[in-house]
């Protein structure tokens, strides 16, 4: 009776342990076969997606590699140590990428990436990720309109403080009516870093 | 062979998994807010289906009854594991639309549900036919439904093929109005409730006739 018993338990314990084994094996067979082109497809997307932050003729290093670890600051909003890529030219750093944080989105943190040169101007700006409206707010994405272009080229040097706000709040950018709070999040964001950018500028730049 | 029309038009009509069986809701409805979403996600959970049922079935006789279900989700779990090891290798731009629902497919209780009622009970090749017409059964409706909520929230069909075939396949999308404004409830998750129940009153419709 008692050794039925054990007997049933040892087949069933024996047969979840051989399909657990064959499962994990296989798993771990293309783990390995996909690691390389995930690492290298993420790269890409990675690269893509930060050259339309800095053209990719403005620079010659390896942006995705070259970064350095900035310290939580209230001007970026970040919480954490975050990475700023630095593109170079020649040895010479041109420009730097910050991700900015808006904290005051509509619904939560928009997050951007904003391209910013040694004469603190804008080279461009692109959403990472918001939640904001679909169909209303979201017109800060590149794929829904070509609102974040207006940043384009824009600089402290051009612009006062004044200027960095939405039409309705006397400043110079457009907006769509209905929707205020997400590009007023957005500007104040893209202000923010290029406060940063000034500030830390040696420290950004130097080699 | 009529073994395997019969399997086809269950899984297409008689009892198609979303709009007659009903499982596998929750990708269902949150995934088609454009058609391109929607066939993807139905393709990839047809191919798990496929695979999970083919796979499932010569071993059928080999696991044991108190530990069946387990074996079949760790073989559902590995083989979704891979499928979404090989698209974030191949296919990275479809990978991030979809997101979070190819890992979900595990748990999407259709998958289960096949393998368990089917394949367990049935040889290999009919097994491995019910889990590839439920999922392209499943796969016609996320289309639909998908197409059907693009079509009306955005005034566009096929938007974000370019994620599939590069980005000259742009021109294939189909725009309806030159200046559209929107209509959000579809694209937001109630649109996906009302067009769901519109197929099915629609098949309903067909079935009485």
């Amino acid at each position: 009776m008692l050794i039925d018993y054990f007997k049933k338990i040892s087949t069933t314990v024996g047969a979840m342990i051989i399909f657990a084994l064959l499962a994990s094996t296989a798993l771990s067979i293309f783990y390995f076969i996909t690691k390389s082109p995930i690492d290298e497809s993420d790269a890409k997307a990675k690269r893509l997606f930060l050259n339309q932050v800095i053209p990719a003729n403005l620079y010659d290093n390896n942006l995705v590699k070259d970064t350095i670890s900035v310290e939580p600051d209230p001007l970026l909003g970040n919480k954490k140590n975050i990475d700023i890529y630095r593109a170079k030219k020649n040895n010479q750093v041109i420009a730097v990428i910050i991700e900015a944080i808006a904290p005051d989105g509509y619904s939560g943190e928009i997050k951007t990436l904003v391209g910013i040169d040694q004469e603190d101007k804008v080279l461009g700006v692109r959403v990472i990720t918001h939640r904001e409206t679909p169909g209303l707010g979201d017109y800060i994405e590149i794929d829904k309109s070509q609102w974040i272009k207006n940043f384009d080229l824009t600089s402290l040097a051009k612009m006062n403080a004044k200027q960095w706000a939405v039409k309705k709040d006397g400043g110079d950018f457009d907006y769509v009516s209905g929707a205020t709070i997400t590009p007023r999040a957005v500007i104040k964001s893209t202000y923010k870093s290029l406060l940063y950018t000034k500030e830390n500028k040696k420290r950004l730049f130097a080699l | 062979m009529s073994d395997i029309k019969k399997i086809a038009l269950d899984g297409f009509w008689k009892q198609n998994p979303g709009v007659v069986q009903l499982l596998g809701l929750c990708p269902t409805l949150a995934i088609t807010t454009s058609m391109i979403n929607g066939i993807s996600l139905g393709i990839a959970t047809a191919l798990v289906m496929a695979i999970s049922n083919a796979s499932v079935s010569p071993i059928r006789k080999l696991i044991p009854t108190e530990i069946r279900v387990p074996v079949f989700i760790l073989i559902i779990a590995s083989l979704v594991t891979i499928i979404d090891f090989s698209m974030h290798a191949f296919i990275e731009p479809l990978y991030k639309a979809l997101g979070i629902f190819i890992p979900l497919i595990v748990t999407n209780c259709i998958v289960l549900a096949r393998v368990e009622s089917f394949a367990a009970k049935n040889a290999t090749t009919p097994s491995f036919f019910d889990g590839l017409f439920m999922g392209l059964g499943l796969a016609i409706v996320l289309a639909l439904l998908g197409g059907l909520r693009e079509f009306f929230g955005k005034g566009t069909l096929l938007s974000g093929i370019d994620l599939i075939l590069g980005p000259s396949a742009n021109n294939l999308v189909i725009h309806f109005f030159s200046d559209y404004r929107g209509f959000l409830l579809a694209i937001l998750p109630p649109g996906a409730f009302i067009v769901l129940a519109c197929l099915i009153a629609l098949k309903n419709r067909i079935e009485l006739r």
